[in-house]
């Protein structure tokens, strides 16, 4: 919403001496929040009303006259090159800058430079030239606000100018244009009349709004036109009223000059009327050929399914049963609080027009422009749901101005199709439920003064305040705290901490899970990456993922931004693995990178939520290898209290991962995740150059398994004794198979046990490897002798050798 | 006899002692003289052929001697080990200058950080974290919070749809619900959390986001306090000059509402690039729980009141370590991560 400063002081004269930054600091605070503001004359200066008094050639250039300018005061010689501007010119009217002066920009309407342009008096072609006559361009404006503006010459005003006076606020340019942030609760803001009352309310100043008179000839709008309504539900008043005799021509300047404020370009008398009062009542108003309207008669009613229609753009829109539209007595002619339709639209022909101001169900309005796709300021408003008491309030408006402008002879009455008044809200007065809520001590009689300003009236019978129907956001007494608030001024309101019972501050065990998992990642030189949740479908066939796979069953996105971002992603693997791959491509070198990424599998019915779950992703490529991640994997759960040792089955079945170097990890027999190097095919999918290891813990598992209680166990008293084996296995024998038979045949006394060793090649025959374990032993009590480990050796080697373990001395 | 001999000896010891460069030398010399086969040992084998009225005032001769003899070698000794020291410290000198060997240790997402900062805040001030869904019922997203269908603040806030009834949650305030839901209070909260809008990606704009959603529902809880614990907060994360403005604005699930706005914490709010000349940042959305909104939940709203405030958790991060572009937090270049 922009509205300009000036239309608001015609409301509110008592802000006259208020500054742009102070107006727009105050209307911020009590909550028409300014986002910007732009005066018009920022750059303009000593730009005064001349008359051209002669032109004479200049001697020296072809393309230049020589002028005398009265300048009230004096007259001063202006040399110009403005080819409206010729030899012989007399008696015009124009803006001129006066010698030391600033004007906003070039005259080829160019960006405006920050700081303007100054203005000084000088030669040209050697003929003195004191200031400069001005084009629109050069004023800061343009030929759309100012269509009487010549293309390129300079603007001549008009001849109610006065010689010697401003000629800024002779074009309505010593005005300041607000923007503001109106929020969606305040459908009356979106109007002048809507501001100028927040405004007055803030400066607490006296609120003067347009009280429009009486219209109308002595013949009665019944006998030109009836309206029935159909979709009650939909179209809670419709006013009409006639205007004949039209004489189209353009609106006076004033009138321009504001439109222009609010950004809107003049087209003729009732156009600019109709876009007048939709800015400062907030109210849309629309204008039917009534010479076109059949039947005269107006029905409002909802379209037939499929029904087509040609909107005053000229495009065919096609309706639905849930579109309502403005009909005469045989077809549409404008689609309800949209657009106009073709056929019924002002030309310059017009003799005699129905004017229409209603209001529509906002939700109803929103749906179609959706659908239609054809959003107009009509409906911008439409869609908020407007306040039908001010419907008659703008007819009444705009009827004045066409009597005043002279645009037409408005038939006498309206015809008002209302069926159910909008009554007053009352609202209980709850003066200390107020001060409870905010912390204050604001007193009765502020209170009342406040509702005052804001058109709450207080009904002492009842205690009930009484809200005006433009105000559709104030309903309880939480709102009316707020409004106590606003004029009490939020800055006013102590700062206070919460008591009462002692809460205690805790994270939960699951988060605590987490904060540990990236701690550990941290240490272990993995950086916290995040990417989206959201990805495309096409990242299945990327990791090489079947099609048949559970995976491939997402939640899906039902409005998108794109097909790359269509899907919730089941794994984790390719936010990761396009992470590294950025990295990669950037010339990152070791690039170490950990997510803690939710993935959500979606419920098998469809009314339920996904499961959502946390999977710890890491991934890295540069230096380590496969068991550097294994580290990382056992560092982090051992920290969360998960001592036992984790089993890797090789046979984890990931076809993103490389077939011979994956792995399950497992945990007291569960699968708690997984952990591999990127199978090539994949790595080249993600254009990674280097060997890529990753590594997914799903935490949903985890957790429940985790603990951070800790005992402690006294240090050793006696020596460990070590024994050393060292055997010859299979090639594809897991070590892991070792490592069991230790555990299970070495008992309690096995402290620990450690393989140093392993070796393929020469000296060992193709196809075996050598392994060499150190198993140290230890008892609490007392110091082990070789009668204590001697025989668990045997049994350990015993199990060893009927595996087909080959066991060389040592 | 006897006395000469020893004072030649602890003559030629003191000469030899003095002459010795190297602690293994002074050792040799040690030996020769007081060692089992030493002269001076040498000389107290000869006891035996002195007089027996003389063996006392030799034996003293002898202990003075060698009482004399070992302090000389003990000062010799220290001197010389000092001096080794110095010429191994001399030696041993290293480039201070030359690289670290570092652990390559990995960094917190500038987005943790931050909300590491705010939890600590809260969780001190006695408020539980708390999560909730991000895939999440349109009732909880919209409904409880007094949107309802048709509201036009559903437009706004461009919603992923999965189907009528679910949504990608659009804000956190959904946690607030499931948590009144509960029924325990008072009730103090906080709620990390992604969160969707459907905009497109550019420098100022993600369609993924975090925000930390606060809730605070007790007996005779007002907007003083919603004041106070703001102000508290923005002071712990912008640092204790912050200056703090509390605005009217709308939100469907609060009334009356605020955004907050804090002083530039670049400029101290004269106004610069990161203000945009105005002096101020908006900081955060928050407000008294609409009534309404506590109803829906079952809460007494003649007993309870509450506050609840929302806050972006990139906006934070983006503000705080002055990133320009949002992209950068999930394009995840080592070079940035590692700044953090």
């Amino acid at each position: 919403m922009n509205t300009s400063l000036n239309w608001i002081k015609a409301m509110v004269p008592g802000l006259d001496d208020v500054t742009d930054q102070q107006f727009r600091d105050a209307m911020t605070l009590s909550g028409t929040k300014v986002e910007c503001f732009t005066a018009y004359d920022k750059n303009l200066d000593k730009i005064v009303v001349g008359q051209i008094e002669s032109v004479e050639k200049h001697p020296d250039a072809d393309k230049l006259v020589i002028c005398q300018v009265n300048v009230g005061d004096s007259t001063v010689q202006i040399v110009t090159g403005a080819p409206n501007i010729e030899v012989g010119s007399k008696g015009q009217k124009v803006p001129v800058v006066l010698d030391g002066g600033r004007v906003a920009g070039g005259h080829d309407g160019s960006a405006l430079p920050e700081d303007g342009i100054k203005i000084k008096k000088g030669k040209l072609r050697g003929i003195e030239s004191c200031g400069m006559m001005c084009a629109i361009e050069e004023l800061g404006s343009s030929r759309e606000f100012y269509p009487d503006a010549p293309e390129n010459g300079i603007y001549i005003l008009g001849d109610d100018a006065v010689v010697g006076s401003d000629a800024v606020e002779y074009l309505g340019l010593n005005d300041t244009v607000f923007e503001y942030e109106i929020t969606n609760n305040r459908v009356d803001c979106y109007s002048v009349i809507g501001i100028a009352r927040e405004a007055a309310a803030t400066f607490n100043k006296p609120f003067n709004p347009p009280m429009p008179s009486k219209t109308g000839n002595s013949e009665d709008v019944n006998d030109y036109i009836s309206v029935d309504i159909e979709a009650k539900e939909l179209c809670p008043r419709y006013v009409a009223r006639v205007v004949k005799n039209i004489k189209l021509a353009p609106s006076p300047k004033w009138m321009q000059h504001r439109l222009m404020t609010a950004g809107i370009r003049p087209i003729n008398n009732i156009v600019d009327i109709t876009n007048y009062v939709m800015e400062e009542y907030g109210q849309p108003m629309h204008a039917y050929d009534y010479d076109q309207i059949a039947g005269k008669k107006i029905v409002v009613r909802t379209a037939a399914d499929g029904e087509k229609f040609v909107t005053l753009d000229g495009q065919e829109r096609i309706l639905n049963s849930s579109t309502l539209m403005i009909c005469d007595g045989e077809r549409a002619v404008g689609v309800a609080g949209v657009m106009g339709g073709e056929n019924s639209m002002i030309t310059d022909d017009v003799k005699t027009m129905l004017f229409e101001a209603a209001t529509f169900d906002g939700t109803n309005i929103r749906k179609t422009t959706k659908r239609i796709g054809l959003r107009t300021d009509a409906s911008g408003k439409f869609e908020k749901g407007l306040d039908p008491e001010n419907a008659m309030a703008a007819m009444d408006r705009a009827c004045q101005l066409i009597e005043e402008l002279g645009a037409g002879e408005v038939v006498g009455g309206a015809v008002d199709i209302y069926p159910v008044k909008k009554e007053c809200r009352r609202i209980v007065f709850e003066p200390e439920r107020v001060n409870k809520l905010l912390g204050t001590n604001v007193s009765v009689d502020d209170m009342m003064d406040y509702f005052k300003r804001l058109e709450i009236e207080y009904d002492k019978e009842s205690n009930e305040l009484i809200i005006p129907t433009f105000r559709q956001d104030l309903i309880r007494t939480a709102d009316i705290a707020e409004e106590v608030a606003r004029f009490y001024g939020y800055d006013n309101i102590p700062t206070t901490l919460p008591h009462g019972a002692t809460t205690m501050g805790k994270v939960s065990f699951k988060q605590t899970v987490k904060d540990v998992a990236g701690e550990i990642a941290q240490f272990c030189g993995f950086s916290q990456a995040m990417t989206y949740s959201f990805e495309s479908p096409k990242v299945f066939d990327k990791l090489k993922i079947a099609k048949d796979s559970p995976l491939r069953k997402t939640v899906v996105i039902s409005n998108p931004l794109g097909e790359d971002f269509s899907i919730m992603r089941t794994l984790p693997l390719n936010g990761m693995l396009t992470s590294l791959s950025t990295n990669y491509n950037r010339r990152n070198k070791n690039v170490k990178l950990y997510e803690l990424a939710t993935v959500y599998i979606p419920s098998d019915n469809e009314e339920e939520l996904p499961t959502e779950s946390v999977d710890f992703t890491l991934g890295f490529f540069g230096d380590g290898d496969f068991f550097t991640m294994k580290g990382v994997v056992e560092e982090f759960l051992e920290r969360i209290g998960m001592r036992n040792k984790p089993e890797y089955d090789p046979q984890a079945g990931k076809p993103y991962l490389h077939p011979g170097r994956q792995a399950n990890v497992i945990y007291d027999g569960t699968v708690i995740g997984y952990l591999g190097e990127v199978h090539p095919d994949v790595a080249d999918n993600y254009s990674l150059g280097e060997r890529t290891y990753i590594a997914v813990l799903d935490l949903s598992k985890i957790t429940p398994m985790a603990s951070f209680d800790r005992k402690y166990t006294g240090i050793a008293k006696f020596p460990a004794v070590t024994r050393d084996i060292s055997m010859v296995m299979p090639k594809d024998m897991l070590v892991g198979t070792v490592e069991k038979v230790i555990e299970k045949r070495g008992g309690k006394l096995v402290e620990s046990f450690k393989l140093f060793d392993i070796y393929e090649g020469e000296q060992i025959k193709a196809g075996f490897k050598s392994v060499a374990y150190s198993i140290s032993f230890r008892a609490n009590d007392r110091t082990l002798e070789d009668k204590d480990i001697a025989p668990i050796m045997e049994k350990i080697l015993n199990d060893l050798s009927e595996m087909g373990i080959e066991l060389r001395s040592n | 006899m006897m006395k000469e001999r020893l004072q030649e000896i602890r003559e030629r010891a003191l000469e030899q002692i003095n002459s010795t460069d190297s602690l293994e030398k002074l050792n040799e010399v040690r030996v020769s003289i007081l060692g089992k086969k030493g002269e001076l040992t040498e000389v107290l084998k000869g006891m035996k052929d002195v007089e027996p009225k003389d063996r006392p005032m030799v034996g003293q001769i002898v202990n003075e001697t060698r009482q004399a003899i070992e302090e000389v070698l003990e000062n010799a000794r220290k001197e010389l080990s000092e001096k080794m020291r110095e010429i191994q410290m001399k030696a041993e000198v290293i480039d201070v200058t030359l690289p670290a060997k570092k652990n390559n240790v990995g960094h917190s997402h500038p987005n943790t950080l931050a909300l590491e900062e705010i939890k600590k805040i809260f969780v001190g001030m006695g408020y539980e974290v708390v999560e909730g869904p991000e895939v999440e019922y349109d009732y909880y997203n919209f409904e409880a919070l007094n949107i309802p269908a048709n509201h036009p603040a559903k437009d706004e806030q461009d919603t992923f749809y999965i189907n009528d009834k679910i949504v990608l949650r659009t804000q956190t305030s959904s946690v607030q619900v499931r948590e009144m839901e509960k029924g325990k209070l008072p009730l103090r909260m906080i709620s990390p959390g992604r969160v969707y809008r459907a905009d497109e990606v550019d420098a100022t704009h993600s369609p993924c986001f975090h925000q930390v959603e606060g809730l605070v529902i007790d007996e005779n809880i007002t907007f003083a306090d919603l004041k106070g614990t703001l102000v508290e907060f923005a002071k712990e994360v912008f640092g204790p000059e912050t200056k703090v403005k509390f605005r009217p604005h709308h939100f469907p699930f609060t009334e009356p509402s605020a955004e907050m706005d804090v002083s530039c914490f670049k400029c101290g709010g004269k106004g610069c690039r990161m203000c945009k000349g105005e002096g101020w940042i908006e900081i955060l959305g928050c407000g008294m729980v609409h009534p309404h909104v506590l109803e829906m939940s079952g809460i007494d709203t003649d007993k309870y009141t509450g506050f609840a405030f929302g806050v972006g958790l990139e906006r934070i991060a983006l503000l705080k370590y002055e990133i320009d572009d949002m992209r950068l937090l999930y394009e995840n270049d080592a070079r940035f991560l590692k700044q953090f």
